[in-house]
């Protein structure tokens, strides 16, 4: 018996929003050209948010890993720029994807350590390694101790120049995280990855090699965080150990990507927007603002784990960057 | 140096009672518990709020303050928590981290960011001299003894009644156990109320001890959560030997430099981690 079936990769809808996608890029690009320096300045913060909840949505969604300390790779990447703009002489801009590289490199060892843990002892785990590094960043005096040092390598540097550029790097390591994730997790290697999701022992059965991929979206996810920290720092120009290391930048990504919808592509996309849009005008109520985040993370996890992205992909039937491979006769 | 390991000592006396809470939750139903260091302050500011009612009675507080923790803990897992408990543990993670942030930002609003502490009546202060160099406070002995009793009783629990065979059936395989006609439900949840007391008692010594203020708890979350692991998992003499461990690596690093202590407990932990990832004195392997 054989049936003929194609397989159908990618939706009119999906096709639809890509190419809005691409338009909105381009605005986006012009936006120096009409649009206020706040926005700016917004745009490269919420960026960071973003990047980083892409990472954690990688890490937890898709690779089954539940890590409370990304901030390690953050702050990691942060502290790289800031040494190679103020010791090194390299520009800030051209160093973001050194910062990265960086995180990388540091992460292998690390998995070495963090990977003997399981489950929610990972998760621990990783926090107390995101701690070493935070204390002893904090110790060394030569990137400013405890209290923290800025960024003197910019400098002299025009403002709205160095503003427009910013931005530009921003928009750039946004568009090119969505670009990749969504082309890693449509690849073979991202099959694997979604079967490793639904079960481990299933997967490996079938020729998967599990510890190999775990290992991978760590390291691509401590990459992508990185570059997260080095803009931030690009943005804000000062850093210091509690900002950097700070387990609020996991707490915000969980937040992101719980209401947005957990294990989709579009879900921290959502989540961004919905967080800078809480942020802009509840910040203020501080300590309640942060509880109620608190609250809509549990509520959010007790009773709507599609998140709101997944509440609309249910009632919409659309997908905007499907990575589901339909069968079709 | 003698000094040194007997306050290193009395100090794991503490981390044990921070660790013991911890343990019997992931013990009994693998659950991690993000909160668990600000429950732990949350225990401490309650102790705080309540013993001027009391007319100051630290006993008298620990009577009130315990049962109601065993009633919290039993409600929280019977309405929350048992819904998060699964093969995934993406869930109970979330959840407790939420717990979390809640707790911190509900001290902070109702206490300040300011330190508090639990005046205890002179015994925080109080201190037996050993010999000519060395005392030791009454209320870390008092403490370390507590945390000990403390130990011996879950063990006890553990190994000697039926509600310590039930932990252990729904540890084991809690579909088999409901067979058996246990009710996981009720089990897990009697085993977050006897956690929340062990972490109720744990947030009194941390009040009456020294100062904590909202933000403390992941801290202690961390020192718990390393006293489990350089133990070993699911024994809590492990757990005990665990913290000792912990408490003399960081008197050790407080002595050599004042801001390398924590520091240093945390190095120990992870050479421990690659050394010996089971722990020293494991019972159950993996999770």
């Amino acid at each position: 018996m054989s049936v003929n079936v194609s397989v159908i990769r990618i939706t009119r809808a999906s096709k639809a929003s890509i190419s809005l996608g691409v338009a909105l890029c381009l605005v986006a690009i012009t936006l120096p050209f009409w649009g206020e320096s706040s926005w700016m300045r917004e745009f490269v913060e919420i960026a960071c948010y973003f990047i980083f909840a892409m990472m954690w949505n990688l890490l937890a969604g898709f690779g089954g890993m539940v890590s409370v300390g990304q901030q390690a790779f953050f702050g990691l990447g942060a502290y790289a720029l800031l040494v190679m703009g103020n010791f090194l002489g390299i520009n800030p801009f051209l160093s973001i994807p050194i910062a990265g590289v960086l995180a990388a490199l540091i992460s292998l060892p690390v998995s070495k350590i963090a990977f003997r843990l399981q489950g929610g002892y990972f998760s621990i785990g990783t926090w107390v390694i995101a701690e070493v590094f935070r204390l002893s960043i904090a110790n060394l005096s030569a990137v400013g101790g405890g209290s923290g040092t800025s960024l003197t390598a910019l400098r002299g540097m025009d403002r709205t120049f160095r503003e427009n550029t910013t931005y530009w790097v921003a928009l750039a390591c946004v568009i090119m995280t969505i670009v990749l994730i969504y082309f890693f997790l449509r690849s073979k290697q991202g099959l694997a990855l979604l079967a490793i999701r639904d079960s481990e022992v299933a997967a490996e059965s079938q020729g998967i090699a599990v510890q190999r991929m775990k290992l991978a979206v760590y390291v691509v996810a401590a990459f992508g965080c990185g570059i997260a920290g080095a803009l931030y720092l690009v943005t804000n120009l000062r850093i210091s150990p509690d900002a950097a290391f700070g387990v609020n930048w996991t707490a915000f990504a969980i937040f992101i990507v719980m209401i947005g919808g957990i294990g989709r592509i579009e879900g921290p996309l959502f989540g961004a927007i919905i967080f800078w849009g809480l942020n802009k005008f509840l910040s203020d109520y501080g300590t309640w603002y942060l509880l109620g985040l608190g609250v809509l993370a549990i509520v959010m996890m007790l009773f709507f784990r599609e998140g709101a992205w997944g509440f609309f992909t249910r009632k919409t039937g659309l997908e905007v960057l499907s990575i589901q491979r339909r069968l079709q006769r | 140096m003698i000094d040194t390991i007997i306050q290193g000592l009395l100090l794991g006396g503490l981390y044990c009672q921070f660790a013991l809470g911890l343990s019997l939750m992931f013990g009994v139903m693998r659950l991690t518990n993000i909160g668990h260091g600000d429950l732990i302050i949350f225990g401490s500011f309650m102790a705080i709020a309540i013993a001027p009612l009391l007319g100051m009675n630290i006993l008298m507080v620990a009577l009130v303050l315990l049962p109601l923790a065993y009633v919290v803990g039993y409600l929280v897992q019977r309405t929350m928590l048992n819904q998060t408990l699964g093969k995934d543990p993406l869930p109970s993670l979330v959840v407790t981290f939420g717990f979390s942030i809640v707790i911190q930002n509900t001290l902070l609003q109702i206490f300040s960011a300011d330190p508090l502490s639990l005046d205890a009546g002179g015994i925080n202060v109080a201190s037996i001299q050993l010999s000519q160099d060395v005392a030791v406070g009454v209320l870390p002995l008092i403490i370390f003894a507590v945390a000990a009793a403390s130990t011996f009783g879950m063990q006890l629990l553990f190994n000697k009644t039926s509600l310590g065979r039930a932990f252990r059936a729904v540890s084991d395989d809690r579909e088999v156990a409901e067979l058996m006609g246990l009710n996981s439900s009720h089990i897990y949840a009697i085993a977050t109320g006897i956690a929340f007391v062990l972490i109720a008692l744990a947030g009194l010594f941390q009040g009456m001890r020294t100062t904590v203020s909202a933000a403390d708890g992941p801290m202690l979350l961390l020192f718990a959560f390393e006293s489990v692991i350089i133990g070993g998992m699911g024994s809590f003499w492990g757990t005990f030997v665990g913290a000792m461990v912990l408490g003399l690596s960081q008197q050790l690093g407080f002595k050599f430099d004042s801001s390398w202590g924590i520091w240093f407990g945390h190095i120990v932990f992870l050479a421990v981690l690659i050394v010996r990832p089971n722990g020293l004195f494991p019972k159950t392997k993996g999770c």
